[in-house]
């Protein structure tokens, strides 16, 4: 059964190569190494097309896109597959018959759940700045290992709506803590963590902050604070917060470090909503290899790709996320209104991993009830 | 000579639909949900006593029980008058009525979560009700979407029940309430149960909804199984809890089978169109003269009036309104934008483009479902003789009510370990964008089977039995005596395939390709994107999803009402 499945990947591989070389030919372009390359540990061809399984959120402007795949010979059908968590769970289920090649959007809450299901294939690109090593994950049984190749990164953190602070003559508040004193009661609006990604990122962001053992505590109080949880980020920052268009009854939400950017004055002089950085979860994004793909060498080149300056320059206004790469370029009004935080609190990806259903479990029987 | 061709007809009346939902929906679910209860190889079945044992999971069970069976009873008491006012009455801007009162079904449940949450939350135009985030609220938003199923199918064999037998019982004295009560509404039974069973398999797999509106303290069955599969992969938990959906929905559709073969006969149908040169006459005129409330169709038509206006029109012009607000002023720059991809290309696609899939791919799945629907309920309606006959008709019947009481979730990801060669053809069916008619039709077929059947049960058999001895061949019986009366129904069960098409998101958007979004698709990534332009284009979005299937509804009237001039 494997062996057949094998075989006939190999025969695929070996039929697009041959049409990718006779376009190659036909165009007369100078590509010669599209040739297949022997069998071997070596070189690998990277011409045809390539399956990229990412997240809901992933975008790319059309016409960068077109570029890459006339330059590299290569095209890319993208796969969408809900959230960072569905994805990567969907990656999970699916490792006997993958979904494509190449996968885009696996973050740092869920990098070795997908590492220890055996998703990925090692590559470390070369495209990979010096800068963004440090965001390589390792687990606890084999280090840092070359299957997450870092694309972008973004801090979660709770947002202020300044206008309403400044109107009812209150004093904003900055730390964890702060949501606790009476004068925010009734406040603050956040996500769930079994249903959103930034909901699960801030969960993190108290376990780190008060710790396993303190963290229920944090948000038993917060609940008696009048805390309200929404199910999704949307519900959240659209209808409850009185920051954004909805013109909901709340001034605390919990959104991202990039959101002010978003809530320009008419001028653009100034935002009317801010990040609270003292609150923040560092969320990394990455991309690979997935295992049994049918086009590894290609896949590798849109890693690579992901890494190249012209992507990079473009993930603010794309993703909403920050570029790894420290020579990409970003939006002026990020510059201004969107910094990050200077020690956002982090989570070791292995700790994750092993707690994660524990965690979330603890949270709803202590916020739910 | 002639049983043997008619064998093989009924055979593939069979065959067809079976294999088609054998292929798209029992082997995907039934192989995601094997895969839970199988541990390195072996059957393991302590996942039930484990999540037996769990005090949430009873909770869990008796909140989606409790919320279903609310949803429908009051989708029903506050659906019959509506059938009654736009399917049997006559008045100026009935056709709108209809069309508008099925928007509601079609919306994305994130739009629905921002016209209706907007206006309960906290400081909201009707925050002072204080019913974000209550169970009252869920119930009310499972109504906004569902009044629709239980106006248009018991609508659909009301319009053309004969009025006789009503007259009859009032000449011989009954009162109008007696009259009704005792000759009409048992008339009326199968379709009633029809339209219960299905707002009631709705309800209790209602996903967004639940969440976006009751906040996380009502979760149900659904959600669990949601976020078990999604977001840790507890197969072994998930696979537990899709044995309990299956468990109630099964039961409840036993029982209303049971309900349903009680009352269902042959009806006396008028034969030639519906019966609807009824005026609307709000008072009871009695002989002497005086005018009453009752009797009249006062009351009807004030309980229809106040649920499209208060629960299905504000919702809706609140959304309308939103989407015409930019900056604090009156502007039409959100719906300028929809000829672009977005603030900073959120989408690959103009929202005019999506709206195109969106007709596209709605138009070939609701052609799969009227084509597979249609043979089921012609099986169906067939009342076999022999015992084990009619017991097998009403096993199909059920089996294809299955897909509306099975988490879209499950077979979501039951596509993605199953689909990747089906049948050992070497097609990645998964990724290919051709699931998603398919995964549409599968959902939109019990419709039609529900739209069409309680019309062809209710043919009196002594006319096929009359065409037959006068010599009429099986194919010709069908021809001239099932299809013209059917096709009165196929109109209805046209529509609302393409509705349920046009709003799906379930399934799609596990298997829409990113370069052909549809539509509520392209809602959703607008609306999960910062920015006023994105909010602005995704709201104005919502208002052309909805204004198009008011249009489809209106079109699906007209092309009916030519049918019922006909010959036919």
């Amino acid at each position: 059964m494997t062996g057949r499945a094998t075989g006939r990947a190999k025969t695929l591989t070996a039929l697009a190569l041959t049409v990718a070389g006779a376009l190659a030919l036909a165009g007369c372009t100078s590509d010669g190494d599209a040739s297949p390359s022997p069998t071997g540990t070596g070189a690998v061809a990277a011409t045809g097309p390539v399956t990229l399984v990412t997240h809901d959120s992933f975008s790319i402007d059309k016409a960068q896109l077109a570029a890459f795949e006339k330059k590299s010979g290569i095209t890319v059908k993208i796969v969408k597959q809900g959230d960072a968590g569905q994805l990567t769970n969907q990656l999970v289920l699916t490792k006997d018959a993958p979904l494509g090649d190449a996968v885009f959007g696996i973050d740092n809450t869920f990098a070795t759940r997908a590492m220890e299901a055996g998703v990925l294939a090692d590559y470390r690109s070369p495209a990979l700045p010096k800068d963004a090593e440090q965001y390589l994950v390792g687990t606890h049984h084999g280090g840092a290992t070359d299957q997450l190749t870092p694309i972008d990164y973004g801090d979660v953190c709770l947002n202020v709506d300044h206008t309403w602070f400044t109107t009812k003559k209150l004093a904003e508040p900055t730390t964890l803590d702060d949501l606790l004193k009476p004068e925010y009661k009734d406040l603050t609006v956040v996500e769930n963590p079994a249903t959103s990604s930034p909901g699960l990122a801030f969960l993190l962001a108290t376990v780190a902050a008060k710790g396993e053992d303190g963290y229920l505590d944090w948000w038993k109080s917060l609940k008696a604070n009048g805390l309200k949880v929404d199910q999704g980020w949307e519900d959240a920052y659209y209808t409850d917060f009185s920051g954004a268009d909805g013109k909901g009854p709340r001034p605390v939400v919990l959104s991202y470090s990039s959101s002010p950017a978003y809530t320009l004055s008419k001028d653009e002089s100034s935002t009317t909503t801010g990040a609270l950085l003292d609150t923040c979860f560092r969320q990394v994004e990455y991309a690979g290899v997935l295992a049994g793909a049918k086009n590894p060498g290609a896949a590798q080149k849109v890693v690579d790709f992901l890494l190249s300056p012209e992507y990079q320059s473009t993930i603010a206004d794309q993703m909403y996320m920050y570029p790894v790469s420290p020579d990409a370029t970003l939006p002026t009004a990020w510059e201004k209104f969107a910094p990050l935080a200077d020690k956002p609190w982090v989570v070791d990806p292995d700790d994750i991993t092993t707690h994660r259903a524990e965690w979330i479990q603890e949270w709803t029987g202590a916020v739910v009830g | 000579m002639r049983s043997a061709p008619r064998v093989a007809l009924w055979g593939v009346a069979v065959v067809v639909p079976l294999a088609f939902l054998g292929v798209f929906f029992a082997w995907p679910v039934a192989t995601l949900v094997g895969k839970g209860f199988v541990v390195d190889g072996h059957v393991d079945l302590s996942g039930f006593a484990d999540v037996f044992s769990a005090a949430r999971t009873w909770r869990i069970v008796g909140l989606t029980l409790l919320q279903a069976t609310l949803g429908t009873a009051v989708s029903v008491l506050l659906g019959v008058p509506g059938a009654y006012v736009l399917f049997r009455c006559r008045w100026r801007g009935r056709g709108l009525a209809r069309a508008v009162v099925t928007v509601p079904f079609v919306l994305p449940t994130v739009v629905v979560g921002v016209a209706f949450r907007s206006l309960l939350v906290d400081g909201g135009p009707l925050g002072f009700l204080h019913l974000d985030g209550t169970f009252a609220a869920i119930v009310l938003a499972l109504v906004f979407f569902n009044y629709t199923v239980v106006v248009r199918t018991v609508g659909g064999l009301w319009e053309r029940l004969d009025p006789r037998a009503e007259q009859a019982a009032r000449a011989l004295g009954a009162s109008p309430w007696r009259a009704f009560r005792t000759v009409t509404l048992p008339a009326l039974g199968p379709a009633i149960a029809s339209a219960a069973s299905i707002v009631f398999l709705f309800c209790a797999t209602a996903f967004g909804v639940v969440l976006v509106l009751g906040g996380i303290q009502y979760g149900t069955i659904e959600t669990e199984i949601w976020i078990q599969t999604t977001q840790f992969l507890d197969l072994r938990t998930a696979s537990v809890l899709s044995v309990v959906q299956l468990v109630v929905v099964s039961a409840v559709l036993v029982v209303a089978g049971r309900a349903r073969s009680r009352r269902e006969r042959a009806l006396s149908l008028a034969s030639d169109r519906p019966v609807d040169d009824r005026r609307l006459r709000l008072w009871h005129r009695a002989a002497d003269g005086t005018r009453s409330p009752w009797g009249g169709d006062l009351v009807p038509a004030l309980v229809t009036a106040l649920v499209v206006v208060v629960l299905l029109l504000v919702p809706l012009v609140n959304l309308v309104v939103r989407s015409l607000r930019v900056d604090g002023a009156w502007s039409l720059a959100s719906y300028r934008a929809l000829g672009t991809v977005g603030d900073r290309g959120a989408l690959s696609v103009t929202v005019w483009e999506a709206a195109g899939n969106s007709l596209r791919t709605a138009s070939v799945a609701a052609a799969i479902a009227v084509v597979v629907g249609g043979l089921v309920a012609l099986v169906v309606s067939r009342r076999p003789r022999r015992r084990l006959g009619r017991r097998a008709v009403g096993a199909l019947d059920a089996v294809f009510m299955l897909p509306l009481g099975v988490s879209a979730v499950t077979v979501g990801f039951g596509f993605l370990v199953t689909l990747d060669r089906p049948l050992g053809i070497p097609i990645d069916l998964r990724t290919s964008g051709a699931l998603v008619p398919i995964a549409q039709a599968v959902v939109a077929i019990p419709l039609v089977v529900r739209s069409v059947l309680p019309v062809l049960r209710a043919i009196d058999p002594r006319l096929r039995e009359a065409a037959s001895t006068l010599g009429a061949a099986p194919g010709r019986v069908l021809r001239t005596v099932d299809a013209p009366l059917a096709a009165r129904s196929l109109g209805l069960a046209i529509g609302f395939a393409f509705a349920a098409s046009l709003g799906e998101f379930g399934a799609t958007s596990f298997l829409a390709r990113p370069d052909a979004p549809t539509l509520p698709v392209a809602i959703f990534t607008l609306i999960g994107r910062p920015g006023a332009g994105n909010y602005g284009m995704a709201l104005a979005a919502s208002c052309v999803l909805a204004a198009l299937t008011a249009a489809v509804m209106l079109l699906a009237e007209q092309l009916r009402g030519e049918r019922q001039g006909g010959e036919l």
